[in-house]
């Protein structure tokens, strides 16, 4: 009994001292590399310094360069949004009781037209609408002509027919519900909506 | 509620009696059908007679004896006498030829009389009507009605068609109801009346622009225009079983006329790309184009015998009315007077055309004879008066005006006289269209 004892102790005692002698040895290697390359490693600290610098640049030579991207497309955008609400928003007016194109609605046909044809693919309905006076048959009948007429217009102007479509909602949809000769210039027009 | 009209008629039915024979009419014209405006009859309507103290007796007595006189003086040919001025009480009295002194009406100017009488057990009324001439103290129509209560406004319009029938000859207006357009409900739809106003209904629900009703002449069939699906299409309905047929060409569908007697209708189209009119099947299939001129050419109106047209054209440069004779071919124009005439309306009687006028920016309603004769200017300085439309006799036109303010629909006689309002709703009215005299007999 008192062998093992003093066997297990020696044990105890041998072991982590190996441990520890191993350790340490290690170390000590470690240590003394550092010491002797040190001016090396300034000159490439130094280079990745410049070379993350560098890089720092280039990323922000890119983003601004982005930026303006985005920025120039977004002008280009609301030029074509403006243009595409100039074309909506823009009507073309008639005299009473006629659906005859003035010199002024072929002027702004003519803008039309180019639109129409640099932005191709899409339908437009073309809405004829008239003044309140005159019957409400009478009317439809008018409105269905004054817009046959711009649709006739434009493709003379070679816009193809099929991507025009013609409504006539005679006196039924005024722009301006007033009854006086202002209002009912307003009323008399053809009015585009892009499909 | 089918049941229950089945009934109604049935009682009505069975039970009219008639109590004397009609006269004779050939001898005495009672009112002179080419003047017939010119002077009223002065008549009078006493309280019915009832025949227990009962209070809704006396209500019905009272609510009865007013609308027999309203329903009469709508026609304009009588002038109903006021009940302060009457000498003789039938309640007291009689209701009957042998008990009334005819000369306690004569006295007071009153040339003819009629009387009622009716008794009330829970639900029936029992009403019996006379009609008198008091100089001749004649009994002229005398008729017995016994049905629901509630059909009491159907007896006394059965007993006015009958009173002027034995007058002129003719069945009157009384059963004829009347189309027209209210923006009330928010968008423009198609609403119909009876021909005094009474009960507007909504017919049209379609929440988008509804236009220009037309009837068919046997009063079973309604076309209309409509943009429910985006474009002006007609829609021709069943009024009674809601069925019904569309017209959905490219471009426009509108001013629906049936022609007289037939499943048939004219209509203006634009797919050929110029305003044309066409006559088409009551289904929709077109059967020949009607006119051929280019520039609009709008609005038809039949005359009674199905045989010609006046329509809306612009040929000569202008807006003016044609008629055409469908089967020669020959278009001749009407109107020569004025910039801008349309809205035609081919009187029932053949000989005259009302329609619209606008000189010096105001719309005003003119009668013109088929042969050139007039025009005739029936409104004046009130207003914008337009879409005149007759009544089915061809005594009255129903018409639009804003000479009140918003538009509302106006009836006068085919004169121009009796110009009146026919009723008021919320919103504007405008398109009137009478339908012939055969709706709910």
């Amino acid at each position: 009994m008192r062998k093992k004892f003093w066997i297990s102790l020696a044990l105890l005692l041998v072991i982590p001292g190996l441990l520890f002698t191993v350790s340490c040895s290690k170390k000590k290697i470690k240590s003394q590399p550092s010491v002797t390359s040190s001016v090396e490693d300034e000159a490439a600290k130094e280079a990745a310094e410049k070379a993350k610098q560098e890089e720092l640049e280039r990323q922000r030579a890119l983003k601004e360069e982005r930026l303006k991207a985005e920025e120039e497309e977004a002008r280009q955008q609301e030029k074509i949004a403006t243009a595409k609400s100039r074309f909506e928003n823009e009507d073309v007016y008639f005299d009473f009781d006629s659906s005859a194109l003035l010199p002024m609605a072929q002027a702004v046909l003519e803008k039309k037209a180019a639109w129409l044809r640099g932005n191709s693919g899409g339908s437009v309905v073309i809405e004829g609408h008239c003044d309140e006076r005159g019957t409400s048959e009478y009317n439809l009948a008018l409105g269905d002509r004054r817009a046959k007429s711009v649709k006739a217009f434009l493709v003379d102007l070679g816009v193809s027919a099929s991507r025009l479509i013609t409504l006539s909602y005679g006196e039924e949809r005024p722009s301006d519900p007033g009854h006086n000769g202002e209002a009912w210039a307003k009323n008399r027009r053809a009015h585009f909506i892009i499909e | 509620m089918a049941v229950r009209r089945s009934n109604i008629l049935f009682l009505i039915i069975i039970t009219v009696l008639s109590i004397n024979p009609v006269l004779c009419l050939a001898q005495y014209d009672y009112i002179d059908i080419n003047n017939p405006f010119l002077k009223k009859i002065p008549i009078a309507v006493p309280l019915f007679k009832t025949f227990s103290n009962k209070e809704v007796e006396k209500k019905i007595s009272k609510n009865a004896s007013r609308l027999i006189s309203e329903t009469l003086t709508f026609t304009g040919y009588f002038k109903s006498l006021d009940r302060d001025a009457f000498l003789e009480d039938p309640q007291k009295t009689g209701i009957v030829a042998n008990r009334i002194k005819f000369k306690n009406w004569t006295d007071i100017g009153a040339e003819l009389l009629i009387t009622g009488g009716l008794s009330v057990k829970e639900d029936i009324i029992e009403m019996e009507l006379r009609l008198f001439d008091t100089f001749k103290g004649r009994l002229l129509v005398g008729k017995r009605y016994k049905g629901w209560i509630t059909d009491q406004r159907k007896m006394i319009r059965r007993f006015c068609s009958e009173v002027i029938h034995s007058l002129t000859g003719k069945w009157g207006i009384f059963n004829s109801k009347i189309a027209f357009v209210s923006t009330g409900s928010g968008n423009k739809e198609i609403y119909i009346s009876d021909f005094d106003g009474y009960l507007p209904k909504q017919f049209t629900h379609n929440k988008a622009i509804t236009l220009s009703p037309a009837w068919s002449s046997d009063g079973k069939w309604i076309a209309y225009t409509s943009y429910a699906r985006g474009n002006p299409d007609i829609y021709i309905k069943n009024l009674q079983e809601k069925r019904g047929f569309v017209i959905s060409k490219k471009g426009l569908n509108i001013a629906p006329a049936w022609v007289p007697g037939k499943f048939e209708l004219a209509a203006t189209l634009s797919f050929s790309n110029d305003q044309e009119i066409y006559l088409l099947t009551g289904t929709g299939k077109i059967i020949k184009k009607l006119t051929n001129a280019r520039g609009i050419d709008v609005s038809p109106s039949w005359s009674p015998d199905g045989k010609k047209i006046a329509f809306v054209s612009k040929r000569s440069g202008t807006p003016q009315i044609y008629i055409k004779d469908i089967g020669s071919g020959q278009v001749d124009r009407l109107t020569f007077r004025g910039r801008h005439n349309s809205t035609p309306s081919w009187s029932p009687a053949g000989d005259r055309i009302a329609y619209t006028g606008i000189e010096h920016g105001q719309s005003n309603i003119y009668v013109i004879g088929v042969d050139g004769s007039g025009p005739l200017q029936l409104t004046h300085d009130k207003g914008d008066n337009e879409s005149p439309s007759w009544s089915p006799d061809g005594s009255l036109i129903v018409f639009a005006s804003t000479r009140e303010g918003p538009s509302r629909i106006y009836i006068m006689t085919g004169l121009g006289t009796d110009q009146r309002r026919l009723l008021t709703l919320k919103g504007e009215q405008t398109n009137p269209k009478w339908s012939s005299g055969v709706i709910n007999p």
